[in-house]
């Protein structure tokens, strides 16, 4: 879609719309939010690049084929499991650690961070992989 | 023990890349590995039975425990030591083959896997090795995979044998219920028990299904003869020696624990008697080097049953002393008939003759093992004959027809062996004239197989003695040493005496005549029974599933949508009948103005999306619905729900702009009649889910696990907002599969938008 509107306004949206999606998908924990979701709102944020530039643009964007973050994302929530036999204990046992940042207190992380982050990338990717196709010519 | 049946897999996984490293000798290489098992096997003499044990799911009374006694040992050194000379053989018979390192590999895990089944001590642990042993089968039938007929011969043996195994998985359930054990030992120390339990017949029956298909008693015979499609190594290893002999080593294995029984005796001993002369006939009938050997396979495979079915001592060791000497002739005639071909290129027994002048080693090979089919003495089959026609003499009421019947094969066999092992060397003029005698490698094993036959019919008491006594007694049921088989080579002017020789006479003529009997033979069509009811029933279930997919898979979204939402709403709903609706009169009094007005407008939208003309408005229209919706949960405080109904509902809308933009504008329409019948659907439907809904708000399922989620969610998951906690953590192994499901989704919408023709609209 050649709109001047469009694209100005997309150029300003899009880092603002992934931005929010990291801060849904780490802030999940304790807040509305999650991977899911987070994952979600990227997925929209490259489909709205996509209109505004076409599709070669925003794959461009993505940097990587989609169908490449659905397995990296299934990958990552599985390591996130495994992690868990390694240290011994059962299959995606919860493991945590608590991080000291300095100036901004303890930071609690965990594997399940992981396995949501995981999450995120799958959804991106899922979603994308649908999409893309289906608005290319 | 236990480290044999490894072994056995860590060779299969290197043999590719062994084979490839150092070529031809890798083969030999292997076939020493096998030799090393068949050693340990021959050095484990003493305190039997041995048992080893892995827990797997103790839960389930799943161990893969494996236990040695006399009968396991038997076969055990069976498998390796036939498969040590197989190996051997196939270094030089699959030479220049593009794919001899994986045929290495298959046989070597067939090998494990057949090792693992005679080793089990456990009835899972040993179905688990048994359906191992078809796969494998099936893979090294379908070697030649280029070619239709080896598919088509693999497919079958796969069916045929897997159908039977799935019998046998549960007649052998039902076994351990009766019993309270899936342990063969403790199942045996119950036996005595187990007839009287009316789960009785269906246990014999469903463990005979599986017997009779893996060692293709008649009507399931007819995949082995088609079998031969393999190269020939597998045939003489997988379809001769061993794995049909599966389904008579689980015979012999439970006779101690369901035999004894008229049911058993008759149903097992029949099937034996009828597999074993319909076998000879056919083998005499054949042409074709393997396929002769095929259906003469068939015929020992029914005689060993039938006398595991009569029951009695000297039925036990008949079987086994029977058992091994088949093994030893037919594999050896295996590898002369691929030698054969190999070095002639003809596969008929009636292209070659006088070929002992070009292949002497070969034709000495195929004379020893032709001789002990035969039975003549003093060639193991022989004694293995004596014992069977011994034993069919004392099967009570049936003695004379099953001695007659064992005598008429008998008779046919000796003249197939002439057929097959003497006659393409020893009779007519020398042809084709290209014949050439193979490499050592190729005739070693047979020559071994036949030698083997000779010795153990020279001195049977001290050779195969003590094997076949110690298998006897575990076949009996009684402690090891307290059996006395009688094996030997002269008994005297015995009764059994006479029928042999009898038998061997007409054999002679059988073989004389053997001409006259292929043309009287000719037109009859072969294996009739049991290969056409498999055609039927094949076509049959490609018909139902070709009619149940043009009914639910017509490719039409519409009848799609019916079909769902049919069965949902006749299924849920015959469910929800008679279940009390929740009582609904004190929530409205909290409606408010602005709630009442958000369901108005998400009903209208919903009713604007059915009636819309266009899809571009119907798809707005739904899009309205959604945002409704969202805003309803942000009402109820649902921040987490609202969030991603908000963002899906924006990418659906998305999604289906872009899908409608390849579709015509204007929505077909359809004929009054279909519409009508949608309408009454969709609001079947969604009665149905209102109630649904209505009905969970007043289910209580037991309060104490949402209870336990918010109590834990801070401290054991570090998380404040349950909701994700639940997600990623107390139920994470969900959302695993979930996301796993979402992935292959995306994958398969990928595939089918990458399908539409470049044509298209």
């Amino acid at each position: 879609m050649n709109s001047v509107i469009l694209r100005t306004v997309t150029r300003a949206l899009t880092p603002a719309l992934l931005l929010y999606s990291v801060v849904l998908l780490m802030a999940g924990h304790n807040n509305p939010g999650g991977g899911f979701v987070g994952g979600l709102v990227a997925a929209s944020a490259f489909a709205l690049y996509s209109i505004a530039y076409t599709v070669r643009v925003a794959r461009r964007a993505v940097r990587v084929d989609p169908r490449t973050l659905i397995g990296g994302g299934l990958l990552v929530a599985l390591s996130s499991g495994v992690l868990s036999l390694l240290a011994g204990v059962p299959f995606m046992t919860g493991l945590w650690t608590e991080v000291a940042i300095p100036g901004l207190g303890h930071l609690a992380v965990g594997t399940p961070v992981l396995f949501d982050i995981g999450v995120y990338l799958l959804v991106v990717g899922v979603a994308l992989t649908i999409l893309f196709p289906l608005t290319e010519k | 023990m236990l480290l044999t049946v490894f072994a056995a897999f860590a060779a299969a996984a290197v043999a590719p890349v062994l084979h490839r490293a150092t070529g031809r000798r890798g083969a030999t290489i292997l076939a020493v590995v096998a030799a090393g098992i068949t050693m340990y096997f021959a050095q484990a003499v003493g305190d039997l039975p041995r048992v080893e044990r892995i827990d797997w799911a103790p839960a389930l009374g799943l161990d893969l425990s494996f236990r040695l006694d006399g009968l396991s040992r038997l076969f055990a050194l069976l498998i390796t030591g036939i498969g040590s000379l197989i190996l051997l053989y196939s270094g030089p018979y699959m030479a220049g083959h593009e794919f001899a390192g994986r045929l290495l590999a298959l046989l070597l895990a067939f090998l494990g896997s057949m090792l693992g089944l005679v080793l089990a001590g456990n009835v899972l642990t040993l179905y688990v090795f048994w359906e191992l042993t078809s796969v494998t089968s099936y893979l090294l039938i379908g070697f030649e995979h280029e070619r239709p007929r080896a598919r088509a011969a693999a497919l079958q043996a796969l069916i045929v044998t897997t159908t039977g195994g799935l019998a046998m998985l549960a007649g052998l359930v039902l076994l351990g219920q009766m019993a309270g054990s899936y342990d063969l030992a403790v199942i045996a120390g119950r036996a005595a028990a187990l007839p009287a339990d009316p789960r009785y017949p269906a246990v014999v029956v469903l463990v005979l299904a599986g017997a009779f298909t893996k060692s293709a008693q008649f009507p399931f015979h007819f995949w082995l003869p088609n079998a031969m499609e393999a190269p020939t190594p597998v045939s003489a290893y997988l379809h001769s020696s061993t794995m049909v002999k599966a389904g008579v080593y689980l015979l012999a294995r439970l006779s101690p624990v369901l035999g004894g029984t008229a049911l058993w005796f008759w149903s097992v001993s029949a099937a034996g008697a009828v597999t074993m002369i319909v076998g000879a006939a056919f083998a005499l009938a054949q042409t074709e080097f393997k396929r002769i050997l095929a259906y003469s396979t068939v015929s020992a495979l029914g005689l060993i049953t039938l006398l595991i079915g009569i029951g009695s001592d000297a039925a036990a060791d008949a079987a086994l002393a029977f058992l091994l000497a088949h093994a030893f002739y037919k594999g050896a005639l295996f590898l002369v008939a691929g030698i054969v071909s190999h070095e002639t290129g003809e596969k008929s027994v009636e292209k070659v003759g006088g070929l002992a002048g070009k292949m002497p080693m070969t034709a000495a090979a195929a004379l020893l093992a032709a001789l002990s089919m035969a039975g003549l003495p003093p060639f193991v089959g022989f004694v293995g004959k004596e014992l069977a026609i011994e034993a069919a003499l004392g099967a009570g009421s049936a003695a004379w027809v099953f001695a007659g019947l064992t005598v008429a094969t008998g008779a046919l066999l000796a003249g197939v062996a002439g057929a097959v092992g003497v006659a393409p060397f020893f009779a007519g003029p020398m042809r084709p004239a290209i014949a050439h005698e193979g490499p050592a490698a190729l005739w070693i094993g047979p020559l071994v197989l036949g030698g083997l036959a000779l010795c153990a019919g020279l001195a049977p008491g001290w050779t195969i003695g003590p094997l076949v006594e110690s298998a006897s007694a575990a076949v009996r049921g009684t402690a090891a040493g307290a059996g006395h088989a009688s094996l030997g080579l002269w008994h005297g002017f015995t009764p059994t005496l006479m029928l042999g020789l009898t038998a061997l006479v007409i054999g002679a003529a059988f073989y004389a005549s053997r001409d006259r009997y292929r043309a009287a033979f000719a037109g009859w069509p072969e294996g009739a029974s049991g290969s056409a009811a498999y055609a039927w029933a094949i076509d049959a279930l490609q018909r139902i599933a070709y009619a149940q997919t043009r009914f639910l898979q017509g490719g039409s979204l519409r009848r799609y949508l019916r079909v769902t939402l049919g069965t949902a709403v006749v299924l849920i709903g015959t469910r929800l009948a008679g279940v009390e609706l929740p009582d609904l009169s004190s929530g409205w009094r909290d409606l408010r103005l602005h709630e009442a007005l958000l369901v108005a407008s998400v009903g209208l939208a919903a009713a604007t999306t059915t009636v819309s003309r266009s899809r571009l408005g119907a798809v707005a229209a739904l899009g309205v619905v959604g945002y409704g919706v969202a805003l309803i949960f942000v009402q109820f405080g649902a921040p987490d729900l609202a969030m991603t109904q908000f963002v899906i509902e924006t990418l659906t809308v998305l999604l289906l702009v872009f899908a409608l933009y390849r579709m015509p504008p204007k929505i077909p329409g359809k004929r009054r009649g279909w519409r009508w019948l949608d309408m009454a659907v969709a609001g079947a439907g969604g009665v149905m889910m209102t109630l649904l809904v209505l009905m969970a708000l007043d289910v209580q399922i037991g309060a104490s696990i949402a209870e336990y989620f918010l109590a834990h969610s801070l401290p054991d998951g570090h998380g404040r907002n349950v909701v994700n906690v639940i997600l990623v953590d107390f139920r994470g192994a969900d959302t695993m599969g979930e996301i796993t499901v979402l992935g292959l989704a995306a994958t398969g919408v990928y595939a089918l938008l990458k399908l539409v023709p470049r044509d298209a609209p």
